[in-house]
């Protein structure tokens, strides 16, 4: 009970931070938009499968442009804080659950600047806006904690994209395999196996996730 | 045991057993394999052992973060190396026998690009390491991203190859060759490629802890100097 009162605390700080320090959370609002608008200028509307691939690689940079500066933020006096007040696990849970909403957010608006801008091929749009969510959510799960190993590296940025570009390949691949059932009316076998295998995944990283990160947290 | 002799010279003698017998038995005539199907005694155990070697590092890991000493980071580093040599010589290996066999040595099979980004995810592993100067910290964000490494191998080794369509026995809808699956592999290619993943993996330990011996005597130089 005590530690979901300290996860509910440190995600609401994290949720006022971004709303008083809005410069960030505009920052990849315009990151999202003007890729976006690069891609409709080079591209016009593309083909469905173009489409999908598009969108599926500006979700995977939105989620490190988005992501990388979660655990970069708190100096070290701070986080000391942190530690002294709740627990490493608290910790890792907010910020897994306050990135999920984040990434959640930029990617429906992402979705509605595809549709505007690159055509809608979707067939069915409130299956794919279903998938959005799944993957956006997975997306963020492994940057999270890709990103608090970076933290402790210290070089974030280009590590980050070094560490996770070969990690999220599986589940971009899976994500692309399973959201190509919204652009056409062949149903695809296998579907519900991909999508638990999916599922399978996010459990597994965030309880990865809750393991490994106390034995990163301390110095 | 590890300071023992005898897995040595069993791991010398299977190999030498695995380069003789290997071309000298008698092979099933499969698909448009033909001679090329020896090859299983080198591209296969170069996996098998790809994965021990994976799992010992990864073992060490684990003891690290629960029991941090140096040396157990030298172990799970250098056990990840020589997983990393495996991987590289297994897709060597394969390639050439993609090259007889299907025409071309890389014809993005599914089974080809996953083993190629689980390498990558481990050729991670060695730049984080090296961007990080200090010794306890390189060690233990080391042993954090090893075990997540280790765990997104499942998937990328384990699961989704076995869902989609591939050129490689064992998949999907298998078409092309599936004379050498695991279940249907003949007796008389038995008789030589479990000896010879033995003692592949053997030489692969060997040469790890030759190299674990190397380090842990540099680091004590350093500790000394």
């Amino acid at each position: 009970m005590k530690s979901a009162a300290a996860v509910f605390a440190l995600l609401k700080k994290d949720i006022l931070l971004e709303i008083r320090q809005q410069y960030s959370f505009y920052g990849v609002l315009l990151y999202v938009a003007s890729t976006i608008f690069v891609l409709y200028l080079a591209m016009g509307h593309p083909d469905s499968d173009v489409w999908n691939g598009l969108f599926w690689m500006i979700q995977l940079f939105i989620c490190i442009n988005a992501v990388a500066k979660s655990f970069l933020q708190e100096s070290r006096g701070r986080m000391l804080y942190f530690y002294a007040i709740a627990g490493p696990r608290d910790y890792v849970i907010s910020k897994l659950v306050f990135n999920a909403l984040l990434m959640l957010l930029m990617s429906i608006i992402s979705l509605l600047l595809f549709q505007l801008l690159m055509g809608n091929p979707l067939r069915d749009p409130l299956q794919f806006v279903g998938l959005v969510a799944l993957g956006s959510v997975s997306l963020s799960l492994v940057f999270t904690f890709l990103a608090a190993i970076a933290a402790k590296a210290q070089q974030n940025a280009a590590l980050m994209a070094i560490m996770g570009f070969p990690i999220i390949i599986p589940q971009l691949l899976l994500l692309m395999k399973i959201s190509s059932i919204a652009f056409s009316s062949v149903i695809q076998a296998g579907l519900g196996q991909m999508i638990l295998l999916l599922v399978g995944l996010d459990v597994m990283v965030v309880v990865l996730s809750l393991i490994l990160f106390p034995f990163l947290w301390k110095d | 045991m590890i300071k023992q002799s005898w897995w040595k010279i069993l791991g010398a003698i299977l190999l030498a057993y695995t380069f003789t017998a290997g071309f000298l038995i008698k092979v099933p005539h499969v698909g448009n394999l033909y001679g090329s199907i020896r090859n299983l005694f080198f591209h296969v155990p170069m996996w098998f052992g790809m994965m021990v070697l994976f799992t010992v590092s990864v073992v060490n890991a684990i003891r690290y973060l629960s029991k941090p000493s140096i040396r157990l980071d030298i172990y799970s580093a250098e056990y990840a190396k020589m997983g990393m040599v495996f991987g590289i010589l297994g897709l060597i290996t394969g390639s050439i026998w993609a090259t007889y066999a299907w025409g071309e040595p890389w014809s993005n099979d599914p089974k080809q690009l996953l083993a190629a980004i689980a390498l990558l995810i481990y050729a991670a592993y060695f730049i984080l390491r090296n961007s990080i100067p200090d010794m306890d910290k390189r060690a233990k964000v080391g042993a954090v991203y090893n075990v997540f490494a280790c765990a997104m191998l499942i998937p990328t080794l384990w699961i989704i190859p076995r869902m989609v369509e591939s050129l490689h026995p064992g998949g999907q809808g298998v078409e092309g060759n599936p004379g050498i699956n695991g279940k249907d592999l003949d007796p008389r290619m038995r008789m030589v490629f479990w000896p010879a993943v033995l003692g592949w993996t053997l030489l692969g330990i060997w040469i790890t802890t030759l190299k674990i011996r190397f380090s842990v005597f540099r680091e004590k130089q350093l500790a000394n100097a």
